[in-house]
Order: C-alpha cells, then sequence, then structure tokens
C-alpha cells in the first residue's frame, strides 16, 4: 500500500519552496499562531494534523494571503511573499509584486468555492483566460486535459449544481492546476464530503503526488492517507508546532504527551 | 403565484378588458385609455432605465467607492428613501420652477421616479452583492485574479441571478408610482381615467378598465422576470452550490 | 429670480408652521388607524389563503390584484365608486380604507412568509413530542415567527406613512395637501414644500431607528 512517493528532498541543498518565519498570527487577544518557524523543501508533501482551533488552517489561508499576518515574513520560492526587502528592511509589498509570488501558490477549499454560474470546463478556463491571458483554444485544451487527469472527461458541460460533492472537489482541484501552481494547498478537502467519496478525491492526491513534482501542504483528518502519502507530518497544537517527523515515526510512536493524546482520540472516533 | 397562475390571472384580466370593450357605450373610452397607457409605458420604460443606472452607481459607490463618493451615495440613497415619491414629485414640479429650473413634466417625472425607485434598488443590489458568499472571493483570492476581474467575471454574475426577483417588484413599484404623475397634470392612463370619469360618471366602468390595465402590464413584468430567472438560472442552483 | 425674492423666507416659514402641524396630526392619524386595520386585515388574508385550495387561490388572487395596481386607482375607486352602489364616503374614510386594504395586502404577505420561515423541524419535533396545535403555535411556532414579522410590518409602516400623501388626491387635509394650499395662496411653493419634506424625511428616519432597534431587541430573544 505504499506507493513510490518521491523521496523526501534535502533541505540544504536549495532554498526551501516555503519558508514561514517567525510568523504570527492574533485575532483580537486570541494569538493563534505563535511565533512559527517551518520550512517546507521543493516537492516535499506535509500533512498538517491538530485539533480545531490549532491553527492549522491559517497556516494555509496566510500562504494563500487570505489573511494578514501579524508578525514575521513567508517566504516563497526564495522570495518573500507579502513584504519586499527595501534598503536591508521589509516592507510590506506592493499588490503587483504580491501577486507575482502568489502566482506560485494554489488551493483546493473545504467547500469546493467553484463558480456556480459556470460549468466545469468553464470553471478551468476563467482564470487561465482572465488572469494569465492565455488564448481561448488553448485554455480549453489544458482545461480538459486536467479533467481528463481527475476522471471528470465526460462530465465537462456539466454545473456544479449537477455534480456530487467528490466530483466537484475533482474540479476544483484541476481548478487549481490550470494555473500551474508551484504549491498545492489542500484544506481538509474531504471533510465535506460523504465518506464514500472520499476516495476518489485522495486518489488524484496520490496521483499528483507521484506523477508531479508538486510541492503539497495538507491540513487533513484522514490519518490513514497522511501517514501513507506525506513525507512529513506536523502536529500543531495551540498555535505551535508540538511535534514532526516522518508519518510512520510520529503515528507509531509519537513522543509528545499531547499528540499521544490526540491520536488516540482520532483513532477512538474510527 | 406560480407561473401558470399568473398567466391564467393575466389572460383573464385581458378578456375581461376585451368583453368590458365589447359593448359600444364603454368602448368610446378605450383610446383615450390607451392613449394614457402609452405614456405610462414610457414613463416605466425611462424611469426603469434611469432607476437601473442609478441604483447601479449608488451601490457600486458604497460598497467600493473613496470615502466622499460612498458618503454621497449613502445620502442619495437614505434621503430617497426617506421621503415619498409623491412629496418628491411635488417638490421637483412646484419648487424647481421658483428657482427658475423649468424642466418639461415627463423630464421631471422620469427623473424623479427613477432617482427614487434607484435609491431602492441601490439597497437590492448592495445586498445581493454582499450575498454572494465568502467562499468566491476566496476562490477568486486563490486563482490569483484582481479584484475589478473577480467582480466582473464571479461576483456580479451571481449577485445578477440574487436580484431577479427584487428588481421585478421594484420595476413594478415604479410602474405603480408612474399613477402620480396624474396629480402634475400629465395625461397618463390615471388621469385619463379621472377626466373621463369627471365627464361621464360612467365611474365603475372607466376605474375598472384602468385597474385591468395596469394589472395586464403588471403581470407581464412580472412574468417575464419569472422567466428570465429560470433561463439565467439553468444548469446553476439557486442558492449555495 | 431678482433680488427681492430670496432663497427662504422665514418670516413665510414661522407663519404657515400652525397649518402644517395641524396637517401632520391628521398624517399621524391617517397612518395609524390606516395600519391597525392593515395589520388585523392582513392577518384574517392570511388564513384565508391558507384554508383551503379554492378561497385561497382567490385571496391570493386578490392579494396579487391589490399589490399589482396603483394605490392612487385604488383610492379613486373606493371614493368614486362605492358611492355608485349608495356607500358615500367622506375622502378621510375612503382614504383610510383604501391604505388599510393595500397595506393589509402586504402585511399578509409578511405574516405568511414569517410563518414559512419557521422551520419544518419544529412542526414535526412538536408532532412527536404529542403537543396539541394551539399550544405547538401559541408557544413554539408563534414566538419563532414573530421576530422576523415585526419589523417587516414596522417598514410597511413607514411605506404607509409616506403613502399617505396619494390622499391629497381626495384632498384630504393631509401634510401635502396643505402644503398645495397654502403654497398656491401666497403663490410661493419652495417653504411649505420643503418643510413638508424635511418633517417626511425626519419623521421615518426615526421610525426606521426605532424598528432596527426592536428588530436588535428581539433578535436577542431569538436562537437563529
Amino acid at each position: 500500500m505504499n506507493p513510490a512517493a518521491q523521496p523526501a528532498p534535502d533541505p540544504s541543498m536549495r532554498a526551501p519552496m516555503v519558508r514561514f518565519q517567525g510568523v504570527t498570527k492574533r485575532y483580537g487577544a486570541l494569538t493563534v499562531l505563535d511565533d512559527l518557524n517551518l520550512e517546507i523543501g521543493r516537492g516535499e508533501k506535509v500533512a498538517i494534523i491538530g485539533p480545531s482551533g490549532s491553527g492549522k488552517t491559517t497556516v494555509l489561508r496566510m500562504l494563500m494571503t487570505l489573511e494578514r499576518i501579524d508578525g514575521g515574513v513567508i517566504w516563497v520560492d526564495g522570495e518573500p511573499l507579502t513584504h519586499v526587502e527595501k534598503s536591508g528592511a521589509m516592507a510590506p509589498a506592493d499588490p503587483k509584486h504580491l501577486r507575482r509570488v502568489r502566482s506560485k501558490i494554489g488551493m483546493v477549499f473545504q467547500h469546493f468555492n467553484l463558480f456556480p454560474h459556470m460549468n466545469a470546463l468553464a470553471n478551468c478556463m476563467e482564470a487561465p483566460i482572465t488572469v494569465l491571458g492565455i488564448p481561448k483554444r488553448e485554455a480549453e485544451e489544458r482545461a480538459a486535459g486536467l479533467l481528463d487527469m481527475v476522471g471528470l472527461a465526460d462530465k465537462k458541460g456539466h454545473y456544479p449544481s449537477q455534480l456530487s460533492g467528490g466530483q466537484q472537489q475533482r474540479v476544483a482541484i484541476a481548478r487549481a492546476l490550470a494555473m500551474r501552481p508551484k504549491v498545492m494547498l489542500f484544506d481538509e478537502v474531504t471533510s465535506a464530503l460523504d465518506p464514500e467519496l472520499c476516495g476518489e478525491v485522495l486518489q488524484v492526491i496520490r496521483k499528483l503526488g507521484s506523477e508531479h513534482d508538486l510541492t503539497m501542504l495538507m491540513v487533513t483528518h484522514q490519518m490513514g492517507f497522511a501517514k501513507e502519502f506525506a513525507d512529513r507530518v506536523c502536529f500543531f497544537y495551540q498555535g505551535k508546532i508540538c511535534e514532526q517527523g516522518e508519518p510512520r515515526q510520529l503515528f507509531s510512536a509519537p513522543s509528545n504527551d499531547r499528540t499521544k493524546q490526540f491520536l488516540r482520540a482520532v483513532m477512538d472516533s474510527v | 403565484m406560480g407561473i401558470p397562475s399568473l398567466v391564467a390571472m393575466l389572460i383573464a384580466a385581458v378578456v375581461a378588458v376585451v368583453a368590458l370593450a365589447a359593448s359600444d357605450q364603454n368602448a368610446v373610452f378605450i383610446p383615450g385609455l390607451l392613449e394614457g397607457l402609452w405614456l405610462t409605458l414610457r414613463i416605466t420604460a425611462v424611469g426603469c432605465i434611469v432607476a437601473v443606472v442609478m441604483a447601479t452607481l449608488a451601490a457600486l459607490g458604497t460598497l467600493y467607492g473613496p470615502k466622499p463618493v460612498r458618503w454621497l451615495a449613502v445620502v442619495y440613497i437614505e434621503f430617497f428613501r426617506g421621503t415619498s415619491a409623491l412629496v418628491q414629485l411635488f417638490w421637483a414640479f412646484f419648487v424647481l420652477p421658483d428657482f427658475n429650473i423649468n424642466l418639461d413634466a415627463f423630464t421631471v417625472a422620469v427623473i424623479t421616479l427613477g432617482l427614487n425607485v434607484g435609491a431602492y434598488g441601490a439597497e437590492v443590489m448592495r445586498g445581493a452583492i454582499q450575498g454572494v458568499t465568502r467562499g468566491q472571493w476566496e476562490a477568486t483570492t486563490a486563482l490569483n485574479m484582481t479584484r475589478p476581474q473577480a467582480l466582473r467575471r464571479i461576483i456580479l454574475p451571481q449577485a445578477l441571478v440574487a436580484m431577479i426577483p427584487p428588481w421585478g417588484n421594484l420595476f413594478i413599484d415604479l410602474l405603480k408610482s408612474t399613477a402620480l404623475v396624474s396629480t402634475i397634470t400629465m395625461s397618463d392612463l390615471t388621469f385619463k381615467a379621472r377626466t373621463m370619469n369627471d365627464a361621464t360618471l360612467k365611474t365603475l366602468t372607466i376605474f375598472t378598465l384602468a385597474l385591468l390595465m395596469y394589472l395586464v402590464v403588471s403581470l407581464s413584468i412580472t412574468i417575464a422576470m419569472r422567466w428570465l430567472e429560470r433561463r439565467v438560472t439553468r444548469g446553476m442552483a439557486r442558492g449555495r452550490a | 429670480m431678482d433680488e427681492s425674492t430670496p432663497i427662504w423666507n422665514w418670516a413665510y416659514t414661522v407663519e404657515i408652521l400652525p397649518a402644517l402641524a395641524k396637517a401632520t396630526i391628521v398624517t399621524i392619524e391617517v397612518t395609524f388607524l390606516s395600519f391597525f386595520i392593515a395589520a388585523i386585515l392582513g392577518l384574517v388574508l392570511a388564513i384565508l389563503r391558507m384554508s383551503g385550495p379554492v378561497v385561497g387561490w382567490f385571496a391570493s388572487a386578490f392579494v396579487e390584484l391589490v399589490r399589482s395596481t396603483p394605490l392612487l386607482i385604488q383610492i379613486f375607486f373606493i371614493y368614486f365608486v362605492l358611492p355608485r352602489f349608495g356607500i358615500t364616503l367622506d375622502a378621510f374614510t375612503a382614504g383610510i380604507i383604501a391604505l388599510s386594504l393595500h397595506y393589509g395586502c402586504y402585511c399578509s404577505e409578511v405574516y405568511r412568509a414569517g410563518l414559512e420561515a419557521v422551520p419544518r423541524g419544529q412542526w414535526e419535533a412538536c408532532t412527536a413530542l404529542n403537543l396539541n396545535s394551539w399550544n405547538t403555535f401559541k408557544n413554539i411556532i408563534l414566538p419563532q415567527a414573530i421576530p422576523p414579522i415585526v419589523p417587516a410590518l414596522g417598514n410597511y409602516l413607514v411605506a404607509l406613512f409616506k403613502d399617505t400623501p396619494l390622499l391629497s388626491a381626495i384632498a384630504v387635509l393631509e401634510l401635502v395637501q396643505t402644503a398645495k394650499i397654502l403654497g398656491s395662496e401666497n403663490f410661493r411653493y419652495t417653504e411649505p414644500m420643503t418643510l413638508v419634506g424635511v418633517i417626511f424625511l425626519v419623521l421615518s428616519l426615526i421610525s426606521s431607528a426605532g424598528i432596527r432597534w426592536l428588530e436588535r431587541r428581539l433578535n436577542l430573544r431569538s436562537v437563529r
């Protein structure tokens, strides 16, 4: 059951693909993320687990610039994301710089967020045409190819309301991939699905991992999937990384008490 | 009421008008009433255009405009919603000449009623735009779209769908408010009905005919909007995807 | 405008204030009387619409008829047509009846929407707990239906208030009619009309604020 995952890259060889440097996030008086330092290597697949409120979704949302960061810097592919270096110090980035760096990141949401007024193909074509300026025919070919890859070639003309949850999520993955990102973020992408539909989505993610050199960061409750797919698992607790390491080791012999507690609680619910 | 019921009512109303008009003594009213109806329709049509334009400007102004624009839009909306259409109409008709602003009655009517309904329309548009779920905005961010691109391609099309029923009601409100112009001596359907009534005192027939004519136009608008809504949402589910 | 006609004549303003004050009272009287009747009529209509297919359809058709045609025509109808059937009314009464009928139809919509907004599951829970219909309605459904109904009714009260000027067409001495008379008597409309506009604006802004306050207070108690 162990697919041939990419060997974990050596972070010392090149700059990490994503780097959180001293990142802090507050909601009023509540500190959701506290001085987070996390590096993700190129092509690495990282699973983030933890109880709700631990800040794990916030990590993804800040990387996707859906939330502002209150302290620290996020680096993507060697460049700061929300800042620019100006005479040795970090200044807030202008929109152009932000969008340029952000273009390397794609995200798939828990509730899909497909565009309801467009069919599957149009959903996947929209951003390449509008944002990248790709001609319609080329965008259509690209979109069709991606929908084919996620197993929905015959549903191209269907609207989201005519698709099952699993199918919608697969379209959402194809839509994100159409922008050719270097980093893919998955925010609890199976949590809103009926159990029997999770498999088809996880299968697509597995395929992505083995066939493409994508850096993948996923927040998930699917422990089994994380165990066999991820190169590294991070356990978050109250805004900090409590423990991280290779999945086999973390799941079978966690060193931290809180990790043990959490894993036991999760296993109980299965 | 479902579309079939509405169509049934529409047909019944048209049949009633034709039946009433069939008798010779009643037929004499028809040309005058139709003339009035024609003016009513013209005021309604142009007024609706003014309303939609103003509503769009005000809605976008309150949502995305710089502070002075936003303030202006809010004042416009609160003022026209806070006072009644008749007061606004009278003020424009009676007071403006005191300041040497002399406009013909049609222009006064169309602008005043358009601004009035436009203020309500602005609230409808604002509500519809804000009603598009946050997830849609986040998806556009994830796909690296700019705000204008997101608005134009993703948000406004969805808001437009939600807007259709309330706008239908507003168009009918505008139709109904055209009756007010009869009080500033414009020869619309209501004015014609009143003058004919004063002349011949065939009150029941005349007012019934006028009522039925308004009903026909109003039902037509409702049916058209329902049909439009159905067409635009084919494939799309109404509500969350 | 030449130099002798000022933009605003304060002396004139003070002169007309008493008449406008009286007219304001008439306007308020008309508003509350009509709304009181409309609220009750609306309930009757709402109940009729839910009683059986035939009665329901006719009640709905009546509501649709009234909502789709101008209030002004309805006022004329009541004032001019009823005498043909032997019922002669003074303008004040005719105006109130017309307003009540018109807004009664809108109120029936409000009641219907409020009741329908209560989730089906609430009715089902009452059945499961074996509550009888009267108790179900009184203790469970109605308290949940009322919070959205009250502000909606409040908005129609304000709308009715703003429609009272239509009664000027049948010479009821409310604010606009009074302003017209004052204006034509003194050959100057600016002051009366503007004051009337201001009075309407102020009163409706106060009422709208009051309704929003009421809405907040009601929503604190309901669990939505």
